[in-house]
């Protein structure tokens, strides 16, 4: 009882933020609405049992990723009037990818009810292991996927390398702090204890 | 408890009624001692710089957070004419409630937990998380440069910190072979040299001990890492244009999260709910004692430091954040790791 109420409410609010991001008129409303999608995204999974995946959801995209998107989203300047401008313009794209899009859940929604495709019972189901979701997991990504783990972690690697590459540049006249030589200076090197007599300064 | 609303009310209904009365006996206390934690927080603070902090509301002044709380309670809100106005009243609900989340997964007790999950402690870093928009959407909100800058500062701070924290969670979670809180406070039963209840004992999680207690300062935005309420720079931060009851809904968010932070210092490193030492007279006194009396510890040692410390500077921040700390967490994930390996599961 209580998981049907559940599944129905994650999952009218999925479908609703979902709208509300695309139809929203400020983007930082969008992102928020996006935010609220992934949040709920992640009800629907702790429902289905996988509540690794969920949780891993809400730290990587809702706490890191759309936090950047928000930050971007937040500082544009953007001249709302201009964007709706370009909506005839961009019509017929649009069209088309909702035309593709369409055909791909006819083809889909199709494909599901001739019953064709039988995606066979994993050997590592976690229910049969007995284990819980963490462990299945570990299990499949660390010996059957190993490769396809590790190169997918080369790939991330070569990503930040070439933004870091891209990005990194050396100007002349800048002067960064030195933590080094600031944690290395003592009170001796810079202040100096004088009793000058009265009428005399003191040299600096 | 769940039984017996259970055989009372019917299945459902009494799981209802019963969780519905455990939330509240965690959210209530929780309220009450942030209240208490405040005026301590103000008491440590003004013994150092040898003042006498509040002394008039009550005998010895303990009810001086009371009389706050009524004071910003019959405050008008008010809401500046260009701000978001839906975000930003949005923003001290979400900090607040985010603030909340968390303790259903913290146990009190062997048994006292209201949600025992298996991914309790990635809960709890899923929430904390979360805790960034409360931040982020005030200062956007409020459309005004201050607390937009605060809000970026705020943002990239906890997220910086979040890494090194995942890092040195995963430590503990190497060693628990758990990710359930209570699995890791029963793993710590007799942990060091067979007698002490502390993973902080064991010199290998030591460092991450004390790491994970800077990081949790930086975290909940304490001193010395409260650049995002610099009041010499930025005002008062996010919550410069807030007043009345959403000013107070941060402050008693960010009390709350100072108080998990201690809490999962406990927890994670100091033994949670078992003694400090595994004694069997020690284990007369309920669990609650034991985990109360190193939260308050924990929070001593957070006054102290916003009383003797100087604020960093920005750059300082990330660098340490970055540079350190997230360098040494990774090489103790491969140190703890290998040491596992060959102690534990054979090479």
């Amino acid at each position: 009882m209580i998981q049907i109420f559940a599944f129905y409410l994650f999952a009218s609010v999925v479908i609703a933020s979902g709208a509300f991001t695309i139809l929203a008129r400020n983007p930082v409303h969008s992102v928020l609405w996006l935010i609220l999608a992934f949040f709920n995204a992640a009800g629907l999974m702790v429902l289905i049992g996988a509540e690794f995946i969920a949780m891993l959801l809400v730290i990587v995209y809702v706490g890191a990723v759309a936090v950047l998107f928000l930050f971007v989203v937040m500082m544009l300047d953007i001249d709302f009037a201009e964007l709706r401008g370009g909506f005839m313009k961009n019509l017929p794209l649009g069209l088309a990818l909702a035309a593709v899009f369409l055909a791909e859940l006819v083809f889909g929604i199709g494909a599901y009810r001739a019953g064709n495709i039988a995606l066979g019972e994993h050997a590592l189901n976690p229910a049969r292991m007995g284990a819980s979701n963490i462990q299945a997991v570990g299990e499949l990504l660390y010996t059957r996927y190993i490769f396809l783990f590790e190169s997918a972690g080369v790939v991330l690697l070569v990503a930040m390398v070439g933004a870091i590459v891209l990005t990194h540049r050396r100007r002349a006249g800048v002067r960064p702090q030195n933590i080094g030589s600031q944690v290395r200076r003592r009170p001796e090197d810079a202040t100096r204890n004088t009793q000058p007599a009265v009428g005399q300064g003191v040299q600096l | 408890m769940t039984e017996f609303f259970q055989s009372a009310l019917g299945t459902g209904w009494g799981w209802f009624v019963a969780n519905l009365i455990l939330i509240l006996l965690i959210a209530l206390p929780v309220m009450l001692s942030v209240a208490i934690v405040i005026y301590f927080d103000r008491k440590i603070w003004a013994a150092m710089a040898l003042r006498r902090g509040p002394n008039v509301v009550g005998p010895f002044g303990i009810l001086q957070s009371f009389a706050d709380a009524a004071k910003v309670f019959l405050q008008e809100t008010i809401i500046p004419s260009s701000a978001n106005k839906g975000l930003f009243l949005l923003a001290p609900i979400i900090t607040f409630t985010v603030a909340l989340l968390s303790w259903a997964v913290i146990p009190f007790d062997q048994n006292m937990v209201l949600a025992d999950i298996n991914v309790g402690l990635l809960y709890i870093l899923a929430v904390s998380s979360l805790g960034v928009y409360g931040v982020v959407i005030a200062g956007w909100a409020s459309n005004s440069k201050y607390p937009f800058f605060s809000a970026l500062r705020a943002s990239a701070q906890m997220i910086s910190y979040e890494v090194s924290i995942g890092f040195i969670i995963v430590t503990v979670v190497l060693w628990t072979g758990s990710f359930n809180l209570n699995a890791i406070v029963e793993a710590q039963r007799g942990h060091g040299l067979g007698f002490v209840n502390w993973y902080g004992f064991n010199l290998l999680l030591f460092p991450m001990a004390v790491m994970f207690l800077i990081s949790s300062l930086a975290e909940t935005a304490r001193a010395p890492f409260d650049l995002t309420e610099a009041e010499s720079e930025l005002v008062a931060g996010y919550q410069t244009e807030y007043s009345s009851m959403a000013f107070a809904l941060f402050w008693l968010g960010e009390y709350a999260n100072v108080l998990l932070m201690c809490t999962l210092n406990a927890v994670l490193f100091w033994g949670g709910w078992l003694p400090p030492v595994d004694w069997a007279p020690l284990y007369a006194v309920p669990g609650i004692f034991w985990l109360i009396l190193k939260i308050s510890a924990f929070f001593f040692i957070f006054s102290w430091v916003k009383a003797t410390v100087p604020r960093y500077r920005y750059d300082q921040l990330m660098r340490l954040g970055w540079k350190v700390f997230l360098p040494i967490s990774l090489l103790w994930i491969f140190l703890v790791s290998g040491y596992l390996m060959l102690t534990r599961y054979g090479v």
